[in-house]
């Protein structure tokens, strides 16, 4: 869940870090009014869950309360990126000695927080690593035990930043890992992370991603503190009409569970396929030996025939799909002469030659013995659990670059 | 076969037969809507109508050939001739 830069500020005062005073608004009226309370030169700026604020005109300087409100105005009519703002953040403008980087971040390859700060702030971490690799510190945290401050130390350390500076920052990049840490975020990002001409430090700009999975858990915050309703799920994801209508079929009937995305996605070979971790197993086989995958799927949960076939029809009904293949890891719940049934039928429904359209039936388990008579009468190959995965795989690519050829 | 259809086709795997007079009897058409988990019989006074539409869901099963009477109802599986 990802959240408006005025949340993510309340996130970061409410962990102990200081930041700037600030004012969320959603007219022109009070916009002025803190303006006024902030009495200077202000900053103000769109509350969009999306990047190139600046260049779209999201982000307007103001020398008076007049001219924040005209800002305000103005800003909160303007669309960026097809998304229409909340509201503005007033903001003073920041008298700025120096500008620092400050971030926990989810390492999924470590599998724990990793904290990152850098002396050059305010601009992408990732252009500052590229270029300035020894201006950017890392130092992963544990999962489990207590954060220490001595283990922030050493990540700012790393960059070369010491005394005052050192001990300023020092506990902001700990407050900020503890933060992750308790509210479930895989991203907590301070940018910039001010250091003022009065040697203060304040938080400019953040952004939070909080783990989708934790919001059930997480209601103190999201719904007490930051007052995000339930239904705001925060979701920008567009599906496609394949997955549209997919989720429908699925919804439609209680009986097993498909899934289908199609983003990303816009080969020749459909993809019916799933059950323990398959799905990823079976696309990368496909994928490593010269496939091109029409969709990725997930079926599993002993789907009805009607399930089965709602997927394999949406499947083939996809532009450029030549053949599907069937294939799942070895099954126990998911009865094989069910599937059978479903993939055949959307063959037939279709008006396709299953034994042509049907590049390879790979699922063994339960019921693998009525299915085999089902695919044998249809003239359907069918694998059993003797050929793997890999092979399985390699077996649907060769048939659809044959029939290519 | 080949084009673009898109429609439903019914018992393309499964077919059921039930013979007179157990398909008008009431009290066993109820009997035959209880014990199938996928709706394939529906129950009325005249007796045990056949819902064409979910005869493929058949999970072969064999409860309703257990209720009813000894070689009144035959469970065809198309795709064994």
């Amino acid at each position: 869940m990802i959240f408006y830069e005025y949340e993510a500020r309340k996130i970061v005062e409410l962990a102990g870090i200081p930041v700037t005073k600030y004012g969320f608004c959603q007219t022109a009226d009070e916009a002025r009014k803190v303006a006024e309370e902030i009495g200077g030169p202000t900053v103000i700026k769109s509350q969009v869950l999306t990047g190139g604020r600046m260049k779209a005109g999201g982000v307007q300087f103001a020398d008076t309360p007049d001219e924040a409100a005209k800002h305000a105005e103005d800003i909160l009519k303007l669309e960026i990126n097809g998304h229409m703002p909340v509201g503005v953040l007033v903001d003073p403008k920041a008298e700025v000695k120096q500008e620092y980087y400050a971030s926990v971040v989810w390492d999924g390859t470590a599998k724990k927080p990793l904290m990152l700060f850098s002396d050059m702030g305010g601009i992408d971490i990732e252009q500052v690593a590229e270029e300035h690799p020894d201006h950017v510190g890392r130092g992963h945290i544990s999962n489990l035990l207590p954060v220490g401050d001595y283990e922030a130390k050493q990540v700012i350390a790393a960059t070369g930043v010491t005394g005052s500076q050192l001990n300023r920052a020092t506990p902001i990049l700990a407050k900020l890992a503890r933060l992750f840490r308790d509210n479930d975020m895989i991203l907590a990002e301070i940018n910039p992370l001010a250091e003022l001409t009065d040697g203060s430090f304040v938080a400019l700009d953040a952004h939070m991603e909080m783990e989708e999975e934790a919001v059930g858990r997480q209601k103190q915050l999201l719904r007490q503190e930051l007052g995000i309703a339930e239904e705001d799920t925060r979701d920008n994801y567009v599906p496609s009409e394949f997955e549209k209508n997919v989720k429908a079929i699925d919804a439609a009937d209680h009986r097993g569970v498909i899934q289908g995305k199609d983003h990303g996605f816009d080969g020749n070979l459909g993809l019916v396929i799933g059950a323990g971790g398959g799905s990823l197993t079976l696309t990368d086989a496909v994928r490593n030996q010269g496939g091109k995958p029409a969709n990725y799927s997930e079926i599993g949960g002993n789907p009805s025939v009607a399930k089965a076939c709602g997927l394999a029809k949406e499947v083939l009904k996809k532009d450029g799909v030549e053949k599907i293949a069937v294939m799942m890891s070895i099954v126990s719940n998911t009865r094989v002469d069910i599937v059978a049934r479903g993939v055949i039928k959307a063959c037939l429904e279709l008006g396709k030659d299953p034994a042509d359209t049907i590049a390879i039936f790979r699922i063994p388990g339960a019921w693998e013995d009525e299915g085999n008579k089902i695919l044998d009468y249809y003239g359907v190959e069918y694998c059993d659990r003797t050929v793997s995965l890999w092979d399985a795989a390699g077996r649907a690519v060769a048939k659809i670059q044959g029939a290519a050829a | 076969m080949s084009g673009s259809r898109s429609e439903t086709m019914d018992a393309v795997f499964i077919d059921i037969e039930l013979d007179e007079p157990a398909k008008s009897d009431p009290e066993l058409a109820k009997k035959l809507e209880e014990v199938c988990t996928v709706g394939i019989f529906k129950a009325s006074d005249a007796g045990t109508e056949i819902v064409q539409g979910q005869l493929d869901e058949c999970v072969l099963c064999y409860l309703c050939v257990d209720a009813c009477p000894a070689g009144a109802m035959r469970i065809i599986k198309k795709y064994e001739n």
